[in-house]
């Protein structure tokens, strides 16, 4: 029996409202990654990560046991789930990802904002208050609930008279960009993802990486937010040989996350899909986004190396 | 036999936030969608155009299993809003029979 879907949306849309994230993270392990890098906290401009790549572990052990649950006959204990969910937090209690893999989400961070300290960009960051954009709750149309938590969000920008954000993920650009505006009256942040503010700074390499990979574009950048040539242009700088696989850019195919939430045998299905057109122009790849990079990563199963753009950009920017 | 239900077509009409009427029922989006998402947009779009709310509701797997990724939505020639369509059968459905 496929995972009850009122339920399972349910689930997420009450850890939206109750816990402000759909999976629950303390507040520790959110800002664990700017630890020692002393980052002024707010400012006028902050980089802000929506918790998404910090979520990524999380949200990976939860799936692993959502693949269990799909099609067995434990799937109708989600209805009662959802229940005991309100009052005692169940999906955490189930997601408890690997510390390794807690490192990885928060290397990426740190390497993003030494980039941008290498591009002479000043930034604070709101540590704890660091909130979820809400992506997957709008994704799955319970808008009422996001409405209530995009006000909490811009009511943190305000308390720290934010003006400009700096955006890490497609799925938190896409959100603070273009769909709080519709919901927020007087909305009138500048928000840019980090790639856009790297281009525009024309960053010089401190070494060339000369090395070849195939570029896997989000569609959120990709057909939302129109975010295409900015990592082409910082990958070739790099000295990187950038490969596209059958469908890139504009019409680039999907790595099947969005469906992992309801539908985790699909999302595998459709990722390999993906990774056997990337294979067939490298056997290396870079991503942008946390989900497509472990959606893809997962469905490989080390057929070919996936990395976050930010690690080869560190590497030739920062030098190393 | 698909019963219409024109109360439906009312509640949904009422939402400026669902637009699929320009759609030519071309078959691009069924023709391009990753997912081989045969029923979507256009056929699931035309019931609830039509008001067959039953065809609607037997087809929420499908409702939900859409990426949002929008390649149909790039190579739509009526320049439908498919995702945001999508989006607002998700919402009419967590209220209406999910009750969230
Ligand atoms: S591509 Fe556009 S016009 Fe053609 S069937 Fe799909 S929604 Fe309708
Ligand atoms: S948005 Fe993507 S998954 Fe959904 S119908 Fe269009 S092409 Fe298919």
């Amino acid at each position: 029996m496929p995972l009850p879907i009122g339920d399972t949306v349910g689930i997420l849309a009450d850890n939206l409202r109750i816990r402000k994230s759909v999976l629950p993270v303390s507040a520790e392990s959110v800002s664990a990654w700017a630890k020692g890098l002393g980052l002024p906290r707010g400012g006028e401009t902050i980089l802000y990560t929506g918790r998404m790549y910090q979520l990524i572990p999380y949200i990976e052990a939860l799936n692993k046991v959502q693949e269990k649950i799909e099609d067995s006959w434990i799937a109708d204990f989600v209805k009662v789930g959802r229940v005991v969910n309100r009052f005692i937090n169940v999906s955490g209690l189930l997601a408890v990802p690997p510390k390794s893999m807690r490192e990885s989400c928060s290397r990426i961070l740190a390497n993003i904002a030494r980039l941008l300290g290498q591009a002479g960009i000043e930034f604070g960051y709101l540590y704890e208050e660091d909130l979820y954009s809400g992506a997957l709750v709008y994704d799955l149309g319970v808008d009422d609930v996001l409405e209530a938590h995009a006000r909490r969000v811009v009511d943190v920008f305000k308390k720290y008279r934010v003006r400009n954000i700096i955006t890490v993920d497609p799925h938190t650009t896409h959100m603070l960009r273009s769909v709080y505006p519709a919901l927020i009256k007087g909305y009138n942040l500048q928000v840019k993802s980090y790639l856009e503010i790297l281009a525009e700074r024309d960053l010089k390499p401190r070494k060339e990486l000369r090395l070849e990979a195939a570029i896997h574009d989000s569609c959120l950048y990709a057909r939302h937010e129109n975010v295409l040539q900015e990592q082409r242009t910082l990958l070739e700088k790099a000295g990187i040989d950038v490969r596209e696989p059958a469908e890139s850019g504009k019409f680039t195919f999907c790595c099947g996350g969005p469906a992992e939430s309801l539908f985790p045998r699909k999302a595998k299905e459709y990722a390999k899909k993906r990774v056997d057109q990337i294979k067939k122009v490298s056997f290396r790849a870079v991503t942008m986004c946390p989900i497509c990079l472990v959606n893809l990563q997962k469905a490989a199963g080390g057929e070919i190396q996936l990395e976050d753009i930010s690690s080869y950009l560190v590497q030739a920017y920062c030098g190393g | 036999m698909a019963l219409v239900n024109p109360d439906f077509v009312e509640e949904v009409k009422r939402s400026d936030r669902f637009d699929a009427s320009a759609c030519m029922n071309c078959g691009v989006c069924s023709a391009v969608c990753p997912m081989g998402i045969e029923l979507l947009p256009r056929k699931l779009f035309r019931y609830v155009l039509l008001g067959v709310k039953d065809k609607v509701l037997e087809n929420v797997e499908t409702i939900y299993s859409c990426f949002l990724c929008k390649l149909c939505e790039v190579n739509c020639p009526a320049q439908v809003h498919i995702a945001e369509n999508v989006r607002f059968l998700r919402y009419y459905m967590n209220k209406k029979v999910f009750k969230i």
